[in-house]
């Protein structure tokens, strides 16, 4: 299977692990095989040099030189609305899904499986109605 | 007069030592000055505070003239004042160990997580899973809880808070007044008396336990209170299901990983 997202210039990542952990940044310049500059001037990261083992590259990328200031990335993630498209994508509301329900407390887990089996209970009954009717009809 | 000041500094002698101390310790380890020199060239005379006048101690008497009476009437004896002491140990005695009774000064410290009011999950004991209501702490240390016993026939009980894990719910218990004669005294089991009848031992048997009157009263007092409390809560009505529920785990729930 060929890869799709690439290590370049302009790519965004997700930062997955260590001190800017869940915040995106694009890469402005390739150090080695291991590590890269990376800045996120609109997400909060500062610019420096990161472990790419500890990033997940996204498929959103813009265009800017390699080794381009602060003021150039900040304005091209702007331009592209890098962060809005980010936020909107399943992967980051996936995160935030996880994290909610992490933090869930007991009386929240409660609730939750109650409206849960409200919810199955309607579901059921509508399609058992549905299912009486069509075997009535001998459809099934 | 700068004359006069150039020939005392001659004759006072370059200061070769400027920046370190006085006193420091020579190549060979010993001090440069001995505490007799120290005590000139610092001038501590000036300082030394006057000795007060050693105080007169009144010489307690040792021994005592007593008069001799009964069979060999007449004459003075000499009697010691502190009597000798009649055993002299031949072991060294032991020191009694500190009395561990830390406790009476303070009643115990409380997880900060439980407060009045909290909804905990009982872990063990007959009540084990139930969610129940933290009502307070009593002298002994251990927790009044409450079922409520409508909910979940749990009824005003002591649990150590060990058996205990307090959730993040709260129910606001200010309103609950708890009776006075709720103490440990109230919880204490009531021992029965194994008295010897016609001498043989009475057939204590395990006497099952059945709440008094007074414990019903209480318990209704006090539940009518809390469930008043929980309603007045905007999620009162679901709590109410949730203390009647009881807690487990599923498939992939880690207590180490939730938050409760």
């Amino acid at each position: 299977m060929p890869f799709k997202k690439f290590v370049e210039i302009g790519r965004v990542a997700y930062i997955a692990d260590g001190p800017c952990q869940g915040k995106i940044a694009a890469i402005v310049n390739v150090i080695d095989q291991n590590k890269v500059l990376i800045d996120g001037p609109t997400s909060g990261v500062s610019r420096q040099a990161y472990p790419l083992k500890q990033m997940h590259l996204t498929n959103l990328s813009v265009k800017f030189p390699f080794n381009a200031s602060t003021k150039v990335v900040r304005k091209e993630l702007e331009a592209n609305k890098v962060d809005e498209k980010w936020a909107d994508s399943a992967w980051c509301q996936r995160i935030k899904a996880k994290a909610v329900r992490k933090s869930m407390t007991d009386f929240d887990r409660f609730k939750l499986r109650k409206a849960k089996s409200q919810r199955n209970r309607i579901v059921t009954i509508a399609l058992n109605g549905k299912k009486k009717a069509l075997r009535k009809a001998g459809k099934i | 007069l700068h004359c006069l000041i150039h020939f005392i500094k001659r004759r006072m002698g370059k200061n070769k030592n400027k920046g370190s101390p006085r006193n420091y310790s020579l190549a060979s380890g010993v001090a440069r000055f001995s505490r007799a020199s120290m005590f000139h060239k610092k001038a501590v005379y000036k300082f030394l505070k006057k000795k007060a006048p050693a105080k007169k101690t009144e010489k307690k008497a040792v021994f005592v003239e007593k008069k001799i009476g009964g069979a060999k009437n007449g004459g003075t004896r000499m009697v010691r004042v502190r009597k000798l002491p009649n055993d002299y140990p031949t072991a060294v005695k032991t020191a009694k160990r500190p009395n561990r009774s830390c406790q009476k000064s303070h009643p115990p410290k409380l997880r900060s997580s439980i407060t009045p009011g909290v909804v905990a999950i009982v872990l063990a004991g007959v009540h084990k899973g139930k969610h129940v209501l933290v009502l307070k702490q009593l002298a002994s240390g251990l927790l009044l809880i409450t079922g409520p016993m409508s909910l979940n026939g749990c009824p005003l009980r002591r649990i150590n808070q060990r058996f205990i894990i307090a959730t993040k719910t709260k129910v606001d218990v200010s309103s609950v007044k708890v009776p006075e004669n709720i103490n440990d005294a109230y919880f204490a089991r009531v021992k029965a008396e194994n008295v010897k009848k016609d001498g043989v031992f009475a057939d204590n048997k395990k006497q099952k336990y059945t709440p008094s009157d007074e414990r019903k009263k209480d318990q209704g007092e006090v539940d009518k209170q809390v469930l008043a409390a929980i309603s007045k809560n905007p999620e009162g009505a679901m709590l109410k299901k949730y203390l009647a529920s009881v807690f487990r785990l599923q498939k992939g729930q880690f207590p180490h990983q939730m938050v409760f």
